[in-house]
């Protein structure tokens, strides 16, 4: 078995999640290559050539790839697939974006969202935001998939795997970039941290965020909301815990002013620890958490920054 | 133009599923059905756009059992013009769905295909991508704005770390993301008039496609049941807890 991983980006960075979707690739064993593709990501590509397991890394560098947009993407991966029996890629919004495009022009399906390997062509997945757990078995020829970082523990980054360089040129005329505006923090990211504190409704308004942000800083966490914090305009979309949003699994979940819609559940409930902070003794949140401590949070949050 | 949307039959949102006994599937005996979330946004989104005067004809397009003629009916109450039912009641997988939408762009040959980003019974999260790929046309995924600007559009996609916007040529597929619209309620008179809108039946088979694919599903489980755990009185019992009994302070 031969297995290509197509690295994800951060602002022309590695993201952490490259490292747990090489840990899916060695569980289903086989040799791995690791793509990375954009423009100016020569840093990227050393990182990637560091982790654990990873033979060879693949660097298309060239300004058509920049930002990772899905034609030009879909294109050179389509190009580079033949050979390969699996292309990985992680659950993230680069991954759902550029793969399915990969899928179709290969005339393979798509596992989405992969959280366990049973065997190299039998994947368990979560269906229905995480209420039933599917195992499906693909007899296509490729397997194209996108893994849940939360699924699989990072390899490590003592690995020196080579780099070479992939000179597939292809064209793009129909989409081009005109800007992006990306959440400027000094916190952990969402996917990756060891502790969430995320805000729902009962927060009250934007402003009030700002109760969370002692804690974090002493928890060393990162910050997420619900939707309907998201929806109110209280912080921006990249915050979202939820089925449609991001999946966290950190050792520390604290939800605060979340009621435990089953959508959002189906971002969070896989943490370690869950704990609840609402005013409402029959909310659903406290069936699922751990510690749940019932009162209103504009009393509660000062005085557990200030006992932390 | 004339702006195609794609809407999907699936269990209400609201509903907690249940996997059946023999863990085949889930159980969807007797369990309320609806238009999934995602394509109201899409329908939502193609009506304004009619309203706007940018779109001319709005036709909705479903892949489904007899059943899924409901919503498409909805579609057509919230506003679309007439509709498409490729009726099956095999169990269509993304590529498939692609496969026949694929065909119907073919046909109908419209400006702009709007799609729910995922449908929330397999969250899937592929259908988009894959038709923007067999018809070779440029995609917008996660759409929270669209905006139509003589022979192109600019999408404003939601991303991991915040808000991209990329400027794609006509005609396009676009996906639709929570926070695009907010869909408006069909109104009794709007529902009678729909019963009268046209809708056209075909086969997956009128359009040439196969719809079975070589992926199967082998077992359907409940997720590891989390049990609710215990109330603390204070904060400095909920501190004493997570320090000592939890140990993740
Ligand atoms: C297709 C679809 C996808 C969705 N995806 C997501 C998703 O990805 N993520 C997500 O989160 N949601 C998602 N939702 C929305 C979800 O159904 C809920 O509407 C949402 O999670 C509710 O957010 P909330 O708990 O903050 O708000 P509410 O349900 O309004 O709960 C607010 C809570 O705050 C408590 N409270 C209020 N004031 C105080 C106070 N002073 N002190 C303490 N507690 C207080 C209340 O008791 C209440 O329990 C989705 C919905 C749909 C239809
Ligand atoms: C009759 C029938 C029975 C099924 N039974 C089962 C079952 O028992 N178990 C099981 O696991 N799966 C079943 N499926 C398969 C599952 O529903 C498919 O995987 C699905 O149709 C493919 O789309 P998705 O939800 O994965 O797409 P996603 O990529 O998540 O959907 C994104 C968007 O694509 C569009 N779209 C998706 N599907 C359709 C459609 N059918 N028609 C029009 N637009 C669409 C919508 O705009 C949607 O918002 C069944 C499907 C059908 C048609």
């Amino acid at each position: 078995m031969s297995i290509l991983v197509l690295a994800d980006l951060h602002e022309g960075q590695l993201a952490g999640a490259t490292a747990h979707v090489v840990a899916a690739a060695q569980a289903i064993g086989g040799d791995i290559d690791v793509l990375v593709a954009g423009e100016g990501v020569q840093a990227a590509a050393e990182a990637a050539a560091k982790l654990d397991g990873v033979s060879k890394v693949r660097v298309a560098d060239n300004a058509v790839y920049a930002h990772q947009l899905a034609e030009p993407m879909g294109a050179l991966l389509a190009e580079l697939a033949d050979g390969y029996t699996h292309v990985l890629a992680s659950a993230s919004t680069t991954g759902k974006n550029v793969l399915p495009r990969l899928a179709a022009l290969k005339d393979v399906s798509q596992l989405s969202d992969v959280i366990a390997v049973d065997s190299a062509d039998t994947f368990k997945r979560p269906i229905y935001a995480g209420n039933a757990i599917a195992t499906v078995k693909s007899d296509d020829v490729l397997k194209v998939i996108t893994v849940r970082s939360t699924g699989f523990d990072a390899v490590g980054t003592s690995g020196s795997a080579t780099v070479e360089a992939v000179d597939v040129v292809v064209d793009n005329s129909q989409s081009s970039f005109v800007k992006e505006e990306l959440a400027q923090s000094d916190r952990p990211e969402l996917g990756g941290a060891k502790v969430v504190i995320s805000g729902g409704r009962g927060m009250g308004n934007g402003e009030n965020f700002k109760l969370l942000d002692g804690i974090a800083d002493k928890l060393g966490a990162a910050i997420g909301a619900s939707r309907a914090a998201v929806d109110a305009g209280f912080v921006p979309n990249d915050m979202q815990v939820g089925q449609t949003g991001k999946i966290v699994a950190p050792d520390l979940y604290i939800a605060v002013g979340i009621s435990g819609a089953i959508q959002h559940l189906a971002g969070m409930k896989d943490s370690k620890v869950i704990v609840a902070i609402n005013k409402d003794d029959e909310a659903p949140i406290f069936q699922v958490a751990d510690y749940g401590l019932v009162g209103d949070l504009f009393e509660i949050l000062p005085e557990l920054e200030s006992k932390l | 133009m004339k702006v195609l949307v794609a809407v999907k039959r699936v269990i209400d949102y609201n509903v907690k599923i249940r996997v059946k006994a023999d863990h085949s599937d889930v159980d969807l005996t007797n369990v309320k059905m609806a238009m999934n979330p995602f394509c109201e946004i899409a329908v939502e989104e193609a009506v304004r756009l009619k309203e706007k005067g940018v779109a001319t004809e709005v036709v909705a397009v479903t892949v489904g059992p007899k059943a899924a003629q409901e919503q498409l009916r909805t579609a057509l109450a919230l506003g679309a013009d007439r509709a498409i039912h490729i009726e099956t009641d095999e169990r269509a997988e993304s590529l498939a769905v692609a496969k026949l939408l694929a065909k119907v762009v073919e046909e109908e040959q419209p400006g702009l295909v709007v799609l729910g980003k995922q449908a929330i019974d397999t969250d899937n999260n592929q259908t988009g991508q894959m038709l923007a790929a067999l018809t070779g046309l440029p995609q917008g995924t996660f759409a929270s704005e669209v905006a139509v600007d003589g022979d192109k559009v600019h999408v404003t996609r939601e991303i991991d770390g915040g808000l991209q916007t990329i400027a794609l040529t006509l005609p396009a597929i676009v996906t639709t993301d929570l926070r695009l619209n907010e869909p408006r309620y069909a109104k009794l008179p709007d529902i009678m008039k729909a019963k009268k809108k046209p809708l056209d039946v075909k086969t997956p088979a009128d359009y040439g496609v196969e719809v079975a694919s070589k992926v199967s599903l082998l077992k359907v489980e409940s997720p590891a049941e989390r049990k609710g755990g215990v109330k603390v009185a204070s904060v400095d019992e909920l501190i004493d807890k997570l320090k000592n009994e939890a140990k993740v302070l």
